[in-house]
């Protein structure tokens, strides 16, 4: 109930029988007791807020085990990981050779197709399905869906378009598309989102 | 209208009066006949546990010992089905060991085959909650005589007595006593039901769950007799019921500190703030100054000392 | 507002000025919680209890729309959401799930205190009936928002009370079956009633915000009541509300959330019944079926109704405890003694703590399994509520001598320290402070 105002009142109240000492004192008490006050609602505000972040049941979700034995070279598939598409893509050589003969200078966000793989897995080409513009679904991952002009993947929300790297070229996304921690567990299975050793 | 108001009044009372001499009447031309459940029935055993007390904490070795009695026995007919395995963390365990507990645990996960989409299983992972022993209540109570086996999670909280409850219950199993025989002669534990007077109607459909010393084989070398082994899933299940019990109590602890202080703070600067209003409020008033200055000089004058 | 002395706002920041000249908020808030708001200087400590409310209420509506973040109004999910999602996973989630449950057991604790204090020292009177009328529908609020959120967890508790709550609307002839069956959507409590419990349970608290307004504003008007009952005749009477009661309030309202916090933190199930904690089902009920504790007494005037006589049995019952709440919104002209507060009234004062036994005694009739012993004497306790309201109270305020009043309120505070302070020999008048400052 006690406010800030309230210890500037109190004090005016303090009348001139006392000396200098018991002003002091007297002030000390209500700044003391204002503060606790203050502290203690402050305080009581930090469950309201750290509810509102992921709770446990949402981050034990953090990896997912993907098959992709049955991903033929030029296919992709989408799947969920943390409630968010991922791509897992089986680039053809052609497409890492697109890919490799690219010059840096051309690109937005400068990455080579191999920062962006497991060395010997170049093929795999592993990224969010989360355009870095305002975060629509490219399209490019399905079969016979729009790859846009650079024969990666096309957002049709504002027209951003990506390599067969998936690395921003054109339109108005910042930042190549996210590629998240993954390792393969064996040669046909990725676990996404577990840190590589 | 309050004459109304008074016969409403009165009329409730009579109304009352009626019910109870009825009721009175009743009982003493009709005295309700002793049940054995009331008589026979018994309060729990107190049970000291680690985590009793507004300070106590889990004893986590107890608590793997539980949950080692938990999994090999209680597991085969009840479900956990509040607590996931990631929640082991509580007790100890590391992340190995959770994700080995939990992909060797005895009953999979239901899932669909990902190529036919029919039903299958799967092994648990870490985030997955025990699964059940019984696919669902049908299942469950046919293979128990009917009877179904309560979830587990929260049962020290589900039960008046608590963990001390659980411990009673599970060692409690004995033969009717003759007296119970003697004195209700109805009131024989019908076939298929076990006597246990901790049991509220004292005949349980559980069978005794821990009947035989060493039914567990503990890592830690604790002797498996059936007490202690009913004294560590007790301890176990008042974990599954609130892990964060722990992390309340210190909460708690340090709220209660600071609101004891900061009370004590307010209750100073009310008290101070207060002790001064009849002085500061009203300058004109008898405490004020100048009349007290006066008084002084009165006191003085008719030579009183003050 | 109330008193011609009441300090005007005076805005101390040009920022407040601006906002005053536009919108008046800061100076009615200066004029009903601040130093603009003139109180009598003696209001004892059973004078917190309102502003104890409110911070109860806050607190209720805070952590209520924070776990409705959280809760899924599903009779499959709710039991779940309740005690593994928000009592496990969600961060700070038990803490918010435990304050919510015990913050509705001492909302309760402090408005029962609260209701008392006014019984005791006549605040239903004149001219004051309409606050204690607010404040009786803010109770009646309360209640049904209590028990809807009751049956949110969806446990066994939650179920049967939700069944027996609706079955006391089955009890009025011809619509009442018709009735119970449109207030549950069914047949039974399922879905359709847990989801409109729901949503009136976040909505109800808004109203209670809304008519607590209304409490306080008409409880502006003459001002608050004091433990005298004599009214306020000049500005000595009074002290502002900031800082004297702010303080006042403010350092017992810590006392009471420390009583609170010891309650949550390390006793958090105490209020409550185990039978919560088992899920819903439909098939069996509990073997001991009672509400939440704040409802005991009238749970106690509901059964003990037992005889058919002239209506049903469960209709007497139904109608005596809907009466039993009713009933005070009659106070104001059931009691029409002119002396306001008990301590002047000898007769009134004793039969005021027999009621104050008699609720306890209800409320322990209420809590328990009803044996034929408790049965009785959930019978007398009953039958003794109605008299004392509606016999005994119109009687004694006929006939009572009531004790002669103090001339004012400073009267009755400050004649010790004016003879504390007056020169020897110069004996000050008593009740009369205004002589000792004209001499």
């Amino acid at each position: 109930m006690a406010t800030k105002a309230g210890s500037a009142e109190v004090s005016q109240t303090a009348g001139p029988i006392d000396g200098e000492e018991g002003v002091r004192r007297r002030d000390f008490l209500n700044v003391a007791a204002v503060s606790f006050a203050g502290v203690g609602g402050v305080v009581a505000l930090a469950p309201l807020f750290v509810q509102m972040s992921p709770s446990a049941d949402v981050l034990a979700l953090a990896t997912t085990e993907v098959d992709i034995s049955k991903v033929q070279s030029g296919q992709g598939i989408k799947v969920s990981w943390r409630k968010q598409p991922v791509f897992v893509r089986n680039l053809t050589p052609k497409e890492i050779a697109e890919a490799n003969a690219v010059p840096m200078s051309a690109l937005r966000d400068p990455e080579t197709l191999a920062q962006r793989t497991k060395p010997g897995k170049q093929n795999w080409l592993i990224t969010l399905g989360v355009c870095t513009h305002l975060g629509c679904v490219p399209l490019g991952i399905g079969e016979g869906e729009n790859k846009g002009p650079f024969g990666g993947y096309f957002c049709p929300c504002h027209g951003s378009e990506y390599d067969t790297a998936a690395r921003i070229r054109q339109g108005p996304a910042p930042k190549n598309l996210f590629v998240p921690d993954y390792e393969f567990t064996s040669p046909t299975t990725v676990m996404i989102g577990a840190k590589g050793k | 209208m309050r004459f109304i108001l008074g016969f409403i009044g009165a009329v409730f009372a009579i109304v009352l009066l009626i019910s109870m001499i009825s009721g009175i009447s009743e009982w003493v031309t009709n005295p309700p006949s002793p049940l054995a459940a009331e008589e026979f029935h018994k309060h729990p055993e107190p049970l000291h546990l680690a985590s009793d007390g507004p300070f106590g904490k889990f004893d986590k070795a107890q608590l793997q010992r539980g949950f080692q009695v938990y999994s090999e026995v209680c597991s085969a007919c009840h479900s956990l089905s509040l607590v996931s395995f990631r929640d082991l963390a509580g007790l100890g365990y590391s992340e190995a060991e959770i994700k080995k507990i939990a992909s060797d645990w005895k009953t999979q996960v239901p899932s669909i085959n990902p190529d036919t989409g029919e039903a299958a299983t799967r092994k648990a992972l870490p985030s997955d909650t025990f699964p059940a022993p019984f696919p669902n209540e049908v299942a469950a109570r046919a293979a128990n005589n009917n009877a179904l086996p309560p979830d587990l999670s929260l049962i020290t909280k589900a039960r008046e007595g608590g963990a001390a409850y659980v411990h009673s219950l599970l060692t409690g199993y004995q033969n009717q006593p003759a007296e119970l025989l003697k004195k209700f002669p109805d009131a024989k534990t019908p076939q298929g039901l076990h006597y246990n007077p901790y049991f509220a109607n004292l005949n349980i459909a559980m069978p005794p769950p821990l009947t035989a010393n060493g039914q567990v084989t503990y890592a830690d070398g604790t002797p498996a007799t059936v007490d202690q082994m009913s004294k560590d899933v007790s301890a176990f299940l008042v974990w599954t019921a609130e892990p964060n019990l722990t992390t309340r109590r210190a909460a708690g602890l340090a709220v209660v500190i600071f609101l004891l202080i900061g009370t004590i703070l307010g209750y100073l600067a009310y008290h101070q703030l207060w002790d001064e209003a009849k002085r500061t409020v009203r300058p004109t008033g008898p405490l004020d100054p100048e009349n007290q200055a006066k008084s002084r000089r009165a006191k003085a004058k008719a030579g009183v000392a003050g | 507002m109330s008193f011609s002395w009441a300090k005007p706002y005076e805005p101390k920041h040009p920022l407040m000025r601006w906002i005053d000249e536009r919108l008046p908020l800061p100076r009615v808030v200066y004029g009903a919680i601040g130093g603009g708001y003139p109180v009598p200087r003696n209001l004892n400590y059973w004078w917190n209890f309102g502003v104890l409310a409110g911070i109860f209420l806050t607190i209720q509506i805070v952590t209520g729309i924070v776990l409705a973040m959280h809760y899924t109004a599903s009779v499959d999910g709710a039991f779940n959401s309740v005690n593994q999602l928000i009592m496990r996973d969600v961060n700070a989630g038990w803490l918010l799930r435990y304050a919510h449950m015990n913050g509705a057991s001492f909302f309760f604790i402090v408005t029962y205190i609260h209701i008392f204090r006014g019984l005791f020292y006549g605040s239903y009177k004149a001219p004051r009936e309409l606050v204690w009328m607010l404040g009786l529908v803010i109770y009646l609020l309360m209640m049904a928002t209590a028990f809807m959120g009751y049956v949110l967890p969806w446990g066994q508790m939650s179920y049967w009370g939700a069944q027996v709550i609706t079955g006391f609307f089955s009890a009025f002839p011809v619509i009442g079956e018709p009735l119970r069956v449109w207030l549950l959507g069914g047949y039974a409590p399922d879905q359709a009633a847990l989801g409109r419990f729901f949503s009136l349970h976040y909505l109800l608290p808004f109203v209670i915000a809304a008519v607590v307004i209304l409490h306080i504003w008409a409880l502006h008007i003459p001002g608050s009541g004091n433990p005298t009952g004599v009214d306020v005749k000049d500005e000595r009477d009074t002290l502002p509300f900031h800082p004297f009661y702010t303080a006042k309030d403010g350092w017992f309202a810590g006392g009471v959330l420390l009583l609170y916090a010891i309650v949550t933190y390390f006793a958090p199930d105490y209020l409550g019944h185990p039978d919560n904690y088992i899920p819903a089902n439909a098939l069996a009920t509990p073997a001991e079926i009672v509400p939440e504790w704040y409802f005991w007494p009238f749970y106690a005037i509901l059964r003990s109704f037992t005889v058919d006589f002239i209506l049903p049995a469960k209709l007497w019952g139904v109608l005596a405890m809907f009466f039993s709440i009713l009933l005070l919104f009659f106070l104001p002209w059931i009691d029409k003694s002119p002396v306001r507060s008990g301590s002047y009234r000898p007769v009134f004062k004793r039969f005021f703590w027999l009621l104050v036994i008699d609720v306890i005694i209800l409320g322990w009739a209420g809590g328990g399994a009803p044996t034929p012993m408790r049965n009785v004497i959930s019978q007398l306790a009953a039958a003794y509520y109605f008299l004392h309201f509606l016999v005994v109270l119109p009687l004694v305020s006929a006939f009572e001598t009531p004790l002669p009043l103090p001339r004012s309120i400073t009267d009755s505070v400050l004649h010790g320290e004016e003879a504390e302070a007056a020169p020897i020999g110069s004996k000050p008048r008593r009740g009369s402070t205004a002589t000792a400052t004209a001499e």
